[in-house]
């Protein structure tokens, strides 16, 4: 583990003791564990598969994995980081079993250029998420994301919402660097385009 | 700087991961692009506003059956 064999140039983090002692058999530090990351992993595959039901089912099952195979969790990563690999990797499975005839995966939709050209230069009113009440808003965000591909929208949700670092959303997603840049761009600029729908000035001399 | 290259930095500008350089090229070019500057200041809106706002909340009732699983399994692997 590079954070203990380094101390003084890294600063420990504090899950890795949290993990020794659940990997010695210590039932509270896997559940304080478990109630750290709960919402995170939740969100996550709430995001990738837009399923509450699928999301629940994939969260339970993320951590009693992660619970069986701790034993192979060697700390090269953050614990979070790995725990979300795994949430990723059952949210993509669970996404194709969903969708039988077509094929789901991290590169899906990638080829095609739509959306990485900015088309909508309306400015935004100033704090436009204020012209909408708390439920307007977060189904206006809802429907926004669920409109992009997978493969961006698991992006954004690592780097933008979870606050992952670019090289921790490539470790989870086992995706280059530079592929993570291009799809964060994409995801970014199309999220930009749909959301200047609700949050952008009204042309003068058109009806509102 | 184009608008062309000034989409390819944006990534890393956002990600406080450009060069000073081309920092000073992106301001440059934004101050004379009025689109890119919108889409500059839209960008980073639409970052934030996923960012503050909490879309997806786990309901009380699935934290307690998650528990309820964990401790079964744990348990039933001492």
């Amino acid at each position: 583990m590079p954070a203990i064999q380094s101390p003084g140039t890294e600063e420990i983090h504090p899950d890795v003791a949290l993990v020794a002692r659940a990997k010695d058999g210590d039932t509270a530090a896997f559940e304080q564990l478990v109630r750290q990351y709960e919402r995170q992993i939740f969100r996550v595959a709430q995001h990738i598969t837009q399923n509450r039901e699928d999301a629940e089912d994939i969260t339970q099952d993320a951590f009693l994995k992660a619970y069986e195979k701790l034993e192979q969790f060697q700390g090269n990563s953050k614990f979070s980081t790995w725990l979300v690999r795994i949430a990723v990797n059952e949210s993509l499975m669970r996404l194709r079993k969903r969708k039988t005839s077509k094929t789901v995966s991290m590169d899906e939709d990638v080829q095609t250029e739509e959306g990485s050209i900015p088309r909508d230069f309306a400015e935004w009113r100033p704090n436009p998420e204020q012209n909408f009440n708390q439920a307007e808003l977060a189904e206006i965000l809802r429907k926004t994301i669920q409109g992009l591909p997978p493969g961006f929208r698991t992006v954004f949700t690592l780097r933008d919402i979870e606050n992952l670092s670019t090289e921790e959303t490539a470790e989870a997603l086992g995706l280059s660097v530079p592929a993570v840049k291009s799809r964060l761009l994409r995801a970014r600029l199309q999220l930009r385009e749909r959301l200047s729908r609700y949050f952008g000035k009204k042309k003068e001399g058109l009806p509102a | 700087m184009t608008c062309t290259d000034f989409l390819a930095q944006l990534t890393d500008y956002f990600d406080g991961q450009i060069s000073p350089e081309l920092l000073e090229e992106v301001r440059e070019h934004t101050s004379s692009c009025h689109h890119c500057e919108v889409v500059l200041d839209t960008t980073s809106k639409t970052i934030s506003v996923y960012r503050d706002n909490e879309i997806y909340e786990v309901s009380p009732e699935f934290r307690d059956r998650l528990h309820l699983a964990i401790m079964a399994k744990c348990t039933a692997a001492k």
